[in-house]
């Protein structure tokens, strides 16, 4: 706990601040995932084990999507593990980040928002508090969100009245800005971006997301 | 159904581990050379540019329509023009909320 304490105590207010806003609104998506679930047919424990032993949004939206319109479990466990690669590439960026000790708990717990919060940060102290309170901040809200939302049912059917479907976006774009002011990150990421869209038609969700990582040519190539 | 749905959770469960815990793993293991590292960065970078562009843009694989595209584009002229945080985020939320109200798709 005395750990705990200390690592986050690197973070100033102004972040802490940032990581529970992202914490509430991944909460309250989880919400409706539970509800979602278990308004499918499902009962209410899958929602709930799958956003514990998975822990990664949109796999479990796709997970319990596909099957609910009657494709196989193992089906939509291949298209969920489609969606969850690119978590292979961001943990050999956020290595250092994790450290040694909780390694195994802190990549469980790793998320889209944890490693560009992490990113966002000047040097390794913040880095490694800000990683740990955005994990374990959304674990907590998206884990309780997806319980309520199971058991509870449709408070909030549909988050997308809200909006919220636009704030993760939001929320990625402005914790990647300051990494794009360097050129290189900049040409890369743009090319990277564009092959993404163009593929997203054609592949299986997940997949565009991958090539993207072409986009790291460009700078390479121009050297 | 029960067993089947049990059983495909746990690949998913594991496989998704898997994949979050191969990098710390690899890096602890080999020593990484300072350009790989800065490549590495700048990889994750792309990734979740490309998950910023996809999120935004398309909604599965078809395209978003047009309320969400416009207000992830106010907060990212927000979050570049350097508002705080959360006025970035809210500006995502409520622009997109008040766009489908008015019934834009």
């Amino acid at each position: 706990m005395r750990t705990i304490h200390r690592t986050l105590g690197a973070l100033d207010r102004g972040p802490l601040r940032d990581i529970a806003l992202v914490a509430l609104a991944d909460g309250v998506v989880g919400l409706s995932y539970g509800a979602i679930s278990t308004g499918a047919g499902f009962g209410p424990w899958l929602p709930v084990v799958l956003s514990l032993v998975v822990f990664a949004g949109a796999s479990q939206f796709l997970f319990v999507g596909l099957i609910a319109a009657g494709g196989s479990p193992f089906a939509a466990a291949v298209a969920g593990l489609l969606v969850n690669i690119r978590h292979l590439p961001f943990g050999m960026a956020v290595a250092d980040v994790l450290g040694g000790r909780g390694r195994v708990l802190g990549s469980h717990l790793m998320t889209d928002e944890s490693v560009a919060f992490a990113m966002a940060q000047e040097n390794a102290r913040r880095r490694r508090a800000a990683y740990w309170a955005c994990a374990i901040g959304i674990f907590v809200c998206w884990n309780l969100g997806a319980l309520a939302g199971a058991f509870a049912g449709t408070v909030i059917g549909d988050t997308d009245a809200l909006g919220l479907d636009a704030a993760f976006p939001a929320v990625l774009f402005a914790l990647v800005l300051p990494s794009l002011r360097d050129r290189d990150t900049r040409n890369a990421a743009v090319t990277g971006a564009a092959i993404a869209l163009v593929a997203t038609p054609f592949l299986p969700a997940g997949l565009p997301v991958l090539l993207a990582l072409a986009g790291l040519l460009v700078p390479a190539g121009r050297r | 159904m029960t067993g089947e749905l049990v059983i495909a959770i746990a690949v998913l469960a594991v496989g998704t581990f898997g994949f979050r815990f191969a990098g710390p793993l690899l890096r602890s293991r080999i020593e990484v050379p300072v350009r790989v590292r800065t490549l590495l960065g700048i990889g994750a970078a792309v990734l979740l540019a490309a998950v910023v562009a996809t999120n935004a843009l398309a909604d599965g694989q078809s395209p978003a329509g047009f309320a969400k595209p416009i207000g992830v584009a106010v907060a990212g002229v927000l979050a570049w023009r350097k508002a705080p945080f959360l006025v970035v985020v809210v500006s995502a939320a409520v622009v997109t909320a008040l766009l489908r109200l008015a019934g834009v798709p």
